[in-house]
């Protein structure tokens, strides 16, 4: 009777434990993904970058906040004062990007999800472009501000005594009596935290999956083995 | 005061025969602004040009014959529930009797209007606890209605007039059609007061002149000076102006040039004016922070006296038994003074505290007296405190908050007439003296803290407001505004649409201006060509404000971040004429100009 009531427990337990490494295995991989991908999705309401620019005159700063699809803050004003160096309008930067940048922060999104239920290697494969996104993000700025810097108008009314110059993606740097600040937006830091994010989630992903995929190879091994 | 730190009151003075308003900041007595009110201001471009302004202008012309100047007096902030709220200053001009109103959005004169029965003023401006009215009071009786009487006929035709201009809020203007007048007998009806919270519905003026002195000292009669000093007592004037408004909207007004007026035998029997005795040809009439209490001072004689709003209700009540040759039931004095108070040589006008003191300024003596108020407000009342001795020959005086129903003490700024020897000398014209003195101690201990002299005119009466109660507009809230309709005008110059149209003679000119540049900088004509120039300010940084200078032609702009303004002319003059920015506005402000040529 001892025996019998005793065994019964132990399975009862067995399968108690199974069940929450179950959990533990399979489910942490999927909502770390889909953490990420929620992440990138609210990042698109934050701005990504922002820059002060500090002069005299202007005792509250200057400041232009850029999202993935507009630049708010005092732009016109910025504006205004570029064309005394012979700077573009901010408008014209990056217009092409801005165009489809929120549908393909959507798609990066879905293709994280997809990783959910897509159970092999394959899953990285989707996620390598959400996990690259800021780095390439902070690359196109860098590309603008380049840009910008360096296509002066050289008729504008300060051409002689401002040189082309870049203007700092990250950190401080000056052009006439100006002082500027660029830094990181709430949005672009969520879009790191999401790389992050899911690297963690590919990690526990490939540790609950790969045995099973390598199992799977192993048995199709085996069969052909025995077929053989 | 350290520099860069902010005042924690706004002063709106009159600027005196100035015909401006002057913004002044306490404690530090710095001039902020000159408000362009009845005189063009050229740094405002008020008046030298903009139709804007020009339109401002002409509402005060006297049967279009134009006014380029005024005498402001009395500034008063609108109010509600008794309290200043910031959003509106009204201003009288006593030589032409006229009054205008300004928007504190942005500080700037939206309407004037000309009183058309009376030729000047001097009781007002001043609001009813919710500025209902704008109340405009009399000064020297003339014949109502612009009329020739010769002097004469004084008592049969010569007549004060009360103003009670009715204020439409929402659209920040006057709205004559609703306003009314009361026709009073020709007492010289000098400054006047709202009743407030108890005595909500009444208005208080003393006058000076019940004697009907006509003056003719040439001829051997006795001047003004004495002829109006005859007679023991004037008349403070009590005044139900809730009662006026019911007479008016029943039909009882009479209209003279286009305002409804309500004539003296209707207001006398009717219950709207009654008198009661002040001593004779005094000056102000100042009513208590809870509007329980009315003060007059003295001039010539050394008390304040102090009426009792109760006290006069329950005479009225009684049913007075005297009038005047008039007609108006007079009250008996002793059934409606409350208190006299000696307080010494000429007292004027009263302001109030936070601490149930009163302030009356003394012309004689020149000296601010502090005595208490009796009643509610403090228990060893109707007494003087302490004099203070100003510099010199004290008119008005201004508490910080001082005639509103929650006076705020601390601050109390005396308006000398006279500074003498308080200012290195600069001829014979000497500056006035604004004097800022301490009340925040009790008892006698006043002190003052500064001179400010003041080198433009005669400034009167002022009214010192908390800053924060102020909301001003740091630039104008959209490009394009039309300052004067307090909206976007859909025909402003907007960036990308610069543009000279010619049709037949007429050549319409739409232009930007911006930090450093105007557009179009070429604006050719032909000589007899009729030009309309519509400029707007498309800056938005705060203070970047461009000026607009045209030699040969009298105009001067000033437009603001936002701001849009027209001017229109006919050229006349053939030759080549240079516009340029007046307000320094960036580094290459010089190079802000272009050419206006005019083909012979």
């Amino acid at each position: 009777m001892a025996t019998v009531f005793e065994s019964e427990e132990v399975t009862v337990k067995v399968g108690e434990e199974e069940i929450r490494t179950t959990l533990t295995t399979f489910l942490l991989p999927s909502l770390l993904l889909m953490l990420g991908a929620m992440l990138i999705v609210v990042s698109i309401f934050l701005p990504y970058w922002q820059m002060t620019l500090k002069a005299p005159q202007y005792p509250k700063g200057l400041h232009v906040e850029v999202y993935v699809n507009k630049m708010t803050g005092d732009v016109r004003e910025v504006d205004g004062l570029n064309h005394y160096i012979g700077m573009p309008k901010l408008e014209e930067a990056a217009q092409l990007e801005r165009s489809f940048s929120v549908i393909a922060l959507v798609v990066l999104a879905l293709l994280l999800t997809a990783g959910v239920f897509i159970h092999n290697q394959w899953a990285g494969v989707l996620a390598l472009p959400a996990i690259l996104y800021p780095a390439i993000f902070l690359a196109d700025m860098a590309y603008w501000l380049y840009t910008f810097g360096h296509n002066l108008d050289p008729k504008a009314p300060l051409s002689s005594s401002i040189k082309p110059f870049t203007p700092p993606v990250l950190g401080e740097g000056v052009i006439g009596q100006f002082r500027t600040v660029a830094s990181l937006g709430p949005g672009l830091i969520l879009a790191m935290v999401a790389s992050f994010v899911i690297l963690i989630g590919l990690w526990f992903h490939r540790r609950a999956y790969k045995p099973i995929v390598d199992a799977r190879k192993r048995q199709a091994r085996r069969m052909e083995a025995r077929r053989g | 005061m350290p520099t860069g730190k902010l005042d924690d009151y706004i002063m709106f003075s009159s600027g005196g025969q100035g015909g401006q308003v002057l913004v002044i900041g306490l404690p530090s007595m710095r001039l902020l602004k000159v408000i362009g009110v009845f005189t063009p201001e050229p740094w405002q471009g008020y008046g030298y040009g903009s139709l804007e302004t020009q339109a401002v202008l002409e509402g005060g012309f006297a049967k279009g014959k134009p006014i380029y100047w005024g005498d402001t007096h009395h500034p008063a902030l609108s109010e509600t529930n008794g309290e200043y709220d910031g959003q509106f200053l009204f201003i009288n001009d006593k030589a032409n009797a006229r009054l205008a109103v300004i928007d504190l959005r942005d500080f700037e004169t939206k309407q004037i209007v000309k009183n058309p029965n009376a030729i000047n003023d001097h009781g007002g401006g001043f609001v009813t606890p919710n500025t209902e009215y704008v109340i405009e009071g009399p000064q020297y009786a003339t014949p109502i209605g612009w009329e020739y009487a010769p002097v004469d006929q004084y008592k049969e035709k010569y007549r004060g007039v009360i103003t009670f201009w009715a204020f439409d809020r929402e659209k920040g203007r006057v709205d004559v059609a609703r306003s009314f007048q009361i026709e009073l007998p020709p007492y010289w009806q000098d400054l006047c007061d709202a009743g407030k919270k108890v005595s909500e519905g009444w208005i208080f003026c003393n006058s000076i002149n019940t004697e009907l002195a006509t003056g003719g000292i040439e001829l051997g009669l006795p001047p003004f000076e004495a002829g109006t000093a005859q007679r023991d007592m004037d008349y403070l004037h009590i005044i139900n102006w809730k009662k006026a408004e019911e007479l008016v909207k029943a039909g009882k007004a009479e209209t003279i040039n286009g305002i409804q007026v309500l004539r003296l035998e209707t207001v006398a029997q009717e219950g709207v004016l009654f008198f009661a005795p002040e001593p004779k040809s005094p000056h102000g009439a100042d009513v208590a922070p809870g509007g329980d209490y009315i003060v007059v001072g003295g001039k010539l004689d050394p008390h304040v006296t102090v009426y009792s709003f109760q006290k006069i209700q329950d005479a009225i009540a009684k049913g007075p038994t005297e009038k005047d040759e008039y007609g108006v039931p007079i009250l008996n004095f002793d059934d409606v003074k409350e208190a006299q108070v000696e307080l010494g040589l000429g007292p004027l006008h009263t302001q109030f505290d936070d601490q149930g003191y009163a302030y009356t300024s003394l012309f004689l003596d020149s000296a601010v007296a502090r005595w208490s108020l009796g009643g509610p407000y403090r228990q060893d009342g109707w007494k003087l405190e302490g004099k203070l001795p100003v510099h010199y020959n004290i008119g008005h005086l201004a508490a910080a908050e001082g005639d509103t129903v929650s006076p705020d003490g601390k601050y109390l700024v005396a308006l000398n007439k006279w500074s003498i020897d308080r200012f290195a000398l600069v001829g014979p014209l000497h500056p006035q003296n604004l004097q800022l003195i301490d009340i925040s101690q009790p008892g006698d201990k006043m002190q003052i803290l500064y001179d400010m002299p003041i080198g433009i005119a005669e400034p009167h009466y002022a009214q010192i407001i908390k800053a924060d109660k102020l909301q001003p507009w740091e630039v104008y809230p959209e490009v394009g505004w039309d300052p004067l309709k307090q909206a976007v005008d859909p025909n402003a110059p907007q960036a990308g649409q610069e543009r000279i149209e010619r049709r037949g003679n007429t050549v319409e000119i739409w232009m930007t201006a911006v930090r450093s540049h105007y557009k179009p900088e070429r604006v050719e004509v032909k000589k007899g060509d009729h030009v309309i120039w519509h400029i707007t300010n498309v800056d938005r940084a705060r203070d970047a404000t461009h000026g607009f200078a045209l030699p040969g032609y009298n105009i001067s702009l000033t437009i603001e971040p936002g701001e849009t303004t027209t001017i229109e002319f006919d050229a006349d003059q053939a030759g080549v004429f240079t516009y340029y920015c007046t307000e320094f506005c960036s580094a290459l402000h010089l190079e802000m100009m272009g050419y206006f040529t005019v083909q012979p």
